[in-house]
């Protein structure tokens, strides 16, 4: 009886929806980044209005690890905003392309924010207590008479509501010609890179005016240029690695360490293609669509339009895994074609203790990869199918008509719902995804 | 508002209880919490004037709890208050109060921002001399140590500046806490933290006893140059410069060598560029035999690195090193070991390495002598004029005065005159301007015979070259050269050609014909600037080109104090006063300007920027900050900076030029 109840249910259930429930979706509030911060305390959306909204986990809920994950809006802030290239002629949109947390480094959070071409370091930082006492006017700002001095007033912080202040501290710009993909934050702490299509810059994050650059995959000749720079990320724990993705489908690890231009990569992850699957999409679909190492840096999963691979850094001629996102719609490559969907980016993420892999699909499903026991689940996000705190049922995509309740048929699939950002708390089980306007929290349920 | 300007305020007003004197203070107290940051900004650096009238005791009762709690403030704020609070001491009632000021001063050296955190740490560095003995272990140690355990990492990197400077004045107990904490933060999780600990090694090594620095600080040093982060590895080299001047020579070979002979081959390009970069620190601290054993194969390795910075910066040093080497066997090290690598980087593929290269392989010539320098390196100097980038050429010509005294410029002119030449007409303006800047000097070197002969020609082209800067950095070379060869010189070589392009028909160069009359009339003297120049300038006030007449107002104005009064009122008071009736309003307004004397041009400035446009004559002449010229793959686009235009008049003008070169787009 218990295990029948279990067939077709998960043991992750819904925990928060954010945003609102509507059909009529404001171009702004597409949401375009998700990502936790180091502690998971806090998690931050940016959107294409170029916002960032911050929420914070309730205090009672992390304090019980049973309890429920509650997120609230912490601070809300315009990080971007559009912007007109007079030189080139070019609009630059405000949409926030990627989020980085900073590790926290005093009781303030910092936070990286990009779009296509500036990167900017935000502080988020609380203030409890306010000063008071004016010699010279009144607290409600009426001027008191001099003659009435007598003597002189130090004003005195008082406590006063929690405020969240959110400033900005740097803002890096100028160093890209193309769009920026990624960012990401050096282990040595004081740096960061940020890539574009063609070069990848290297920051210290102390200083805005100048940046190195690291690599730079323009031919002389753009008309010979077959390869571009997708995404890039730093190795976790060793400083001078880094890796970048390209849209042939392979990826570069650099050693910053032999030389200060890296355009000589040390190893070059690839795997020889199918000659048997080959066709016109078949370089498409192998691009790559973004690259996270583990967080224990041994291993790295990129993410391309139908797979998920995972790599061990020291092999470099094969994945150690690849799992299937969604197989079925190999078929359906030219329609997919046609509504320009094969260019989504999905990004994908790993649980904090690296034993399994999450990363969006159609139809608001996102799948998860059980590394050890060889498992995975098919789960939506949607508020429909049952109330905060249920457990989420689990769907099948079959490739004919549909023949379970628990089943769907490819054709039926919604490609307008897509869920490309995904971030899962670095130790909690808990997962954070966005579907075009919602963000969906949820939590896994001890059995 | 009341942003009444204060003058300081002395101490004798400090008890008078009258309100005038309180109002200005209280306006400051008050401003310290303005919205805007440049009154709150100003307030804190008035601080003393605050803490002077509210008296040492509400100072410290008052203010200092208040300014604790200021860290939420602007950086620039809470710069401004940490470097405030290091001279405060007598504010707070001298040295017996002045552990008051380190509540304050340790919340800003937890703040993120590591400019305010390091002036916070070099104020609490200096505050730290004024405590007692008795109040250093009290107040000061504690707070080393809060700083040290503190939870971020900010604090703990805070805290690597300040053992330095309570360590010598504590009792031995004390020590022996902080070396262990020194030793804890050494071996921090965060690398921010033990970069800090790495970059105060040194320092932290100069104050140990020399028992510690071989027990202690050794294993410190050696952990942390092999670090697993290449940014503290590299500041380890530093600190293992540091420590090797405290050890006797013949404990250098156990304890400090086998650490910097790794870091000299690291894995890592920019830890071997630290040690390139701090090579000549290097060779001092460890002195002749080590320098002869160990450091010049490391420096010859360096000068052969696969990493061009590495390369470069190594270049760098290839002088000092040198001159460093020890007496007795100098020249046979350089002859055997350094001459062969720096023959290979003269010929380098990255022009970084050849430029560094360039800008002291002339330095060697002293060191080796005439009869070496003819041999060997000469040969070196002549590829490098003949490199082909300019940076490498100039960094050569630039030092010729090093191989003038050894063995004289002539055995170099021949190939001199080619690369000079060579770069005065090179197609970027930046490279001719560099030369122009050096032809002075090489004229002093060259004598004035070769100079006539060779260069003369190329000062002149210069004047009527099509940039603006070109043009102008000449008329300041013929000056700087009649500085040097005198008046006569002047009359019988420039003055002539000078005043010969005053009938030249393009209006730009009758105007450098004036520029180098402003430039030229005071070091050729009264009597040059009356009979040749001046009557030159008369003529060109009849120039059909308002640009040409407004110009000879100016110079005018220029040369007047050279001439005599006689002929200032005879001669040049008419001209300008046809001048000031001239149908061109600019030429009017300078005539007057220089009729009445005044010079205050910065309104005119704004105006000239608008004339042209009206002239329709887009030249370079026009002041570069107004124009900027920006290509385009479609068309040359011509923008203005609306700073540099006053608004009202320039709004048409600006629209027009924008909807001329943005085209569609507007």
């Amino acid at each position: 009886m218990f295990g029948a109840a279990a067939v077709g249910q998960s043991r992750w259930c819904l925990s928060q929806v954010k945003g609102a429930i509507d059909d009529d979706v404001a171009e702004a509030d597409i949401i375009s980044a998700v990502e936790f911060s180091h502690s998971g305390e806090l998690l931050a959306t940016g959107d294409r209005g170029g916002r960032i909204v911050i929420f914070q986990q309730e205090q009672e809920s992390k304090n019980l690890p049973q309890g429920r994950a509650e997120y609230n809006v912490y601070s809300t802030f315009q990080s971007h905003e559009p912007e007109f290239d007079y030189l080139k002629s070019l609009e630059i949109e405000e949409k926030i392309n990627k989020i980085r947390w900073l590790p926290q480094k005093n009781a303030a959070h910092f936070l990286l924010s990009t779009n296509d071409k500036t990167v900017k370091l935000w502080k988020i930082s609380e203030r409890d207590k306010r000063p008071e006492g004016y010699n010279l006017k009144e607290e409600d700002g009426r001027y008191r008479h001099p003659s009435s001095l007598t003597t002189l007033r130090v004003p005195v912080f008082q406590p006063m509501d929690l405020m969240v202040e959110a400033s900005p501290r740097r803002v890096y710009a100028n160093a890209h010609t193309y769009h920026i993909n990624s960012i990401s934050v050096n282990s040595d702490n004081e740096t960061y890179l940020s890539a574009d299509d063609l070069r990848i810059n290297l920051w210290h994050l102390d200083f805005t005016d100048r940046s190195f650059n690291i690599v730079d995959i323009k031919p002389a000749n753009m008309e010979e240029l077959t390869e571009v720079i997708t995404a890039s990320e730093f190795h976790p724990l060793q400083c001078n690695t880094f890796v970048y993705g390209s849209s042939k489908g392979s990826v570069r690890l650099c050693d910053m360490r032999a030389s200060a231009l890296c355009d000589q990569h040390s190893k070059l992850f690839e795997e020889p293609e199918d000659p048997s699957t080959r066709s016109f999409f078949s370089e498409i679909i192998s691009s790559i669509s973004d690259v996270k190492f583990s967080h224990s840096g041994r291993y790295m999963m990129t993410r391309d339009y139908l797979t998920l691979k995972i790599w061990d850094l020291h092999m470099e001629s094969r994945p150690v895994e690849t799992y299937q996102v969604h197989g079925y719609l190999r078929s359906k490559l030219c329609s997919l074609y046609e509504n320009d969907c094969i260019f989504d980016k999905f990004e994908c993420c790993w649980r904090g203790d690296d034993s399994e892999v999450m990363t969006g699909s159609y139809n608001n499903f996102f799948r998860m990869f059980d590394r050890d026991a060889q498992r995975d689940v098919t789960l939506e996000a949607s508020w429909e199918n049952g109330s905060p705190g249920c457990s989420l049922k689990t769907w099948r995509v079959c490739a004919g008509s549909r023949r379970k309740r628990s089943e769907i048929g490819v054709d039926c699939l919604d490609f307008s719902r897509k869920i490309l950002y995904t971030s899962w708390h670095p130790q909690d089980s808990i997962v954070a995804l966005a579907t075009v306007n919602n963000l969906y929290i949820f939590q896994e349920k001890p059995n | 508002k009341n942003n009444v300007n204060i003058k300081e305020i002395g101490p004798g007003m400090a008890g008078a209880d009258s309100d005038d004197s309180l109002y200005p203070i209280a306006v400051l107290i008050d401003e310290l919490r303005n919205e805007d940051v440049q009154l709150r900004l100003n307030s804190i650096k008035k601080l003393s004037t605050i803490a002077l009238a509210l008296g040492v005791e509400r100072t410290r009762t008052e203010l200092l709890p208040f300014l604790t709690d200021t860290i939420y403030d602007e950086d620039e704020v809470l710069l401004a208050l940490a470097e405030q609070l290091g001279n405060f001491t007598m504010l707070v009632g001298g040295p017996e109060y002045v552990h008051c000021l380190l509540p304050p001063l340790e919340s800003l050296a937890t703040v993120e921002e590591t400019v305010v955190r390091d002036k916070a740490v070099e104020s609490l560095r200096k505050i730290s001399h004024e405590h007692s003995p008795v109040d250093l272990e009290v107040h000061f140690e504690p707070l080393v140590k809060r700083l040290a355990s503190g939870d971020w990492f900010t604090s703990r990197t805070s805290a690597c500046g300040l053992f330095s400077v309570c360590y010598p004045r504590v009792s031995s107990t004390v020590k022996a806490e902080i070396r262990q904490h020194f030793r804890t933060l050494c071996s921090d999780d965060t690398p921010m933290v033990r970069r800090a600990a790495a970059s105060k090694l040194g320092e932290f090594a100069k104050v140990l006893e020399l028992e510690y620095v071989k027990s202690d600080i050794i294993s410190l040093f050696t952990a942390l140059a092999s670090d697993e982060q290449d940014s503290v590895r590299l500041l380890a080299v530093e600190a293992g410069v540091s420590i090797a001047t405290l050890l006797p020579q013949e404990d250098l070979e156990a304890l400090v060598m086998p650490t910097l002979r790794q870091a000299a081959e690291d894995k890592s390009w920019r830890v071997r560029y630290m040690v390139a970069d701090k090579f000549s620190d290097l060779q001092k601290a460890v002195g002749p035999e080590i320098t002869k054993n160990d450091l010049v194969p490391a420096f010859q390795n360096l000068l052969k690195d696969c990493e061009a910075e590495v390369r470069a910066a190594a270049a760098n040093k290839v002088k000092e090193f040198c001159e460093n080497l020890p007496e007795d066997s100098r020249e046979t090290i350089i002859m055997t070991h350094i001459l062969p690598c720096v023959k290979e980087l003269v010929s380098d593929t990255n022009q970084h390495v050849k430029s560094a290269l360039a800008s002291v392989i002339m330095g060697l010539s002293t060191i080796l002598g005439k009869d070496n320098t003819i041999e060997h390196l000469l040969p070196l100097f002549l590829a490098q004029l003949k490199d082909e980038c300019p940076e490498v050429r100039l960094n050569i010509i630039s030092n010729l005065d090093c191989v003038n005294e050894v063995i004289g410029i002539r055995q170099l002119s021949q190939s001199l005159l080619p690369a000079i030449v060579e770069l005065a007409e090179d197609a970027k303006w930046r490279v001719r301007l560099a030369i122009i800047e050096y032809m002075p000097l090489l004229a002093g070197q060259l004598g004035v015979e070769f100079f006539d002969e060779k260069l003369n020609s190329l000062c002149m082209a210069w004047l009527v070259d099509h940039v603006y800067a070109i043009r102008e950095a000449a008329t300041c070379n013929l000056m700087k050269l009649v500085e040097k060869f005198g008046a006569e010189w002047a009359q019988n070589t420039i003055v002539p050609k000078v005043l010969g392009m005053a009938n030249d028909p393009n209006y730009l160069h009758r105007m450098t014909t004036l520029f180098c009359i402003n430039a030229l009339s005071e070091v050729c003297g009264q009597e040059i600037t009356t009979k040749h120049m001046l009557p030159v300038v008369f003529k060109m006030s009849n120039d059909q080109v308002a640009n040409v007449r407004f110009n000879v107002a100016k110079s005018l104005q220029k040369i007047g104090p050279v001439l005599d009064s006689n002929c200032l009122q005879t001669e040049v008071k008419p001209v300008l006063e046809k001048l000031a009736s001239d149908q061109d309003m600019d030429v009017k307004y300078f005539a007057q300007e220089a009729i009445s004397g005044s010079s205050t041009g910065l309104f005119m400035e704004k105006q000239c920027a608008l004339f042209p446009l009206s002239k329709k004559c887009f030249r370079d002449t026009w002041l570069p900050k107004c124009f900027v010229q920006l290509f385009t793959k479609q068309t040359i686009l011509l923008f203005i900076l609306t700073p540099n235009l006053p608004a009202e008049p320039s709004c048409s003008v600006y629209h027009h030029l924008l909807n001329l070169s943005l085209g569609s787009h507007i």
